[in-house]
């Protein structure tokens, strides 16, 4: 059950993943990526990451997706951008480059799989505590240092983004 | 019996697919999300290895990802917003003044 599950929803995310490269309208390319990261989603509860999955539909598909339309919708861009492309030549290495990288990638998956230790957080006990809960208490305890150093950077990112799309600096 | 493998051919396959996406589209924008695709991919295989190293360092680390996306969608997309006020394009061919 569960591996018919990941192969129909791997099936549909990489689907919508090679649309979204190959569609001439930018926002059903934003439609497409948000399939993508719902598909990624439900992976991530398969994984038993359900804090994770959460966020992801959250923040990846619901925020920064939503900034992604509004700024197409706001530039009003017209589907018209392949007519005056530069380089059409450089569709067929691309996809010729992207296949090798696809083929090293495996070749070294297959060669040698990466193996660590294993970790103290089984399916089991994250079960009887939670998954949120456990996540919240090394948030506040051993990634308490990055945790704030993200408030930081989420401050710079806004203070920068109302510079830069200001009329007049 | 799905396997780390699995998880992983996947997120290999999606971000080739975020690679080929990069050199073949002309739309900054669209460059942008595959960009966004790259690192969900990386992030699906963040996961995956926590799963089954039975650690939780996979699931923190996404989560900061997330946060450094959020805050790139931010400021990318200002400033392809100030590019296109300044000339009235997106089109990545014709944003070439640094060329010379």
């Amino acid at each position: 059950m569960e591996a018919y599950l990941f192969y129909i929803v791997a099936t549909i995310a990489v689907i919508a993943g090679v649309y979204l490269i190959f569609e001439k309208n930018p926002v059903f390319s934003a439609l497409y990526l948000i399939q993508t990261m719902v598909c990624i989603a439900v992976l991530y509860i398969l994984l038993e990451a359900q804090f994770i999955a959460a966020v992801q539909i959250i923040v990846y598909a619901g925020a920064i997706m939503v900034l992604f339309l509004f700024v197409i919708m706001l530039l009003n861009v017209s589907a018209s951008e392949e007519s005056k492309n530069a380089l059409p030549f450089q569709r067929i290495p691309a996809v010729v480059m992207g296949i090798v990288l696809l083929v090293s990638i495996g070749l070294i998956l297959k060669s040698k799989l990466p193996q660590g230790k294993q970790g103290e957080y089984t399916s089991a006990y994250v079960n009887t505590i939670g998954n949120t809960k456990l996540i919240g208490n090394l948030l506040f305890t051993d990634y308490l240092l990055p945790f704030e150093v993200t408030s930081i950077l989420l401050f710079v990112a806004a203070i920068g983004a109302i510079m830069l799309a200001k009329r007049k600096l | 019996m799905i396997t780390l493998t699995h998880y992983l051919v996947l997120s290999a396959i999606l971000f080739t697919l975020g690679v080929v996406g990069v050199l073949i589209r002309r739309n900054a924008i669209i460059i942008f999300m595959c960009i966004e695709l790259m690192l969900n991919a990386v992030n699906l295989s963040f996961v995956a290895f926590a799963h089954y190293l039975n650690s939780m360092q996979g699931q923190m680390f996404v989560f900061f990802t997330m946060t450094v996306a959020a805050a790139e969608a931010a400021v990318g997309l200002a400033i392809i917003v100030a590019v296109f006020r300044n000339k009235e394009t997106v089109n990545i061919d014709d944003i070439n003044i640094m060329k010379w």
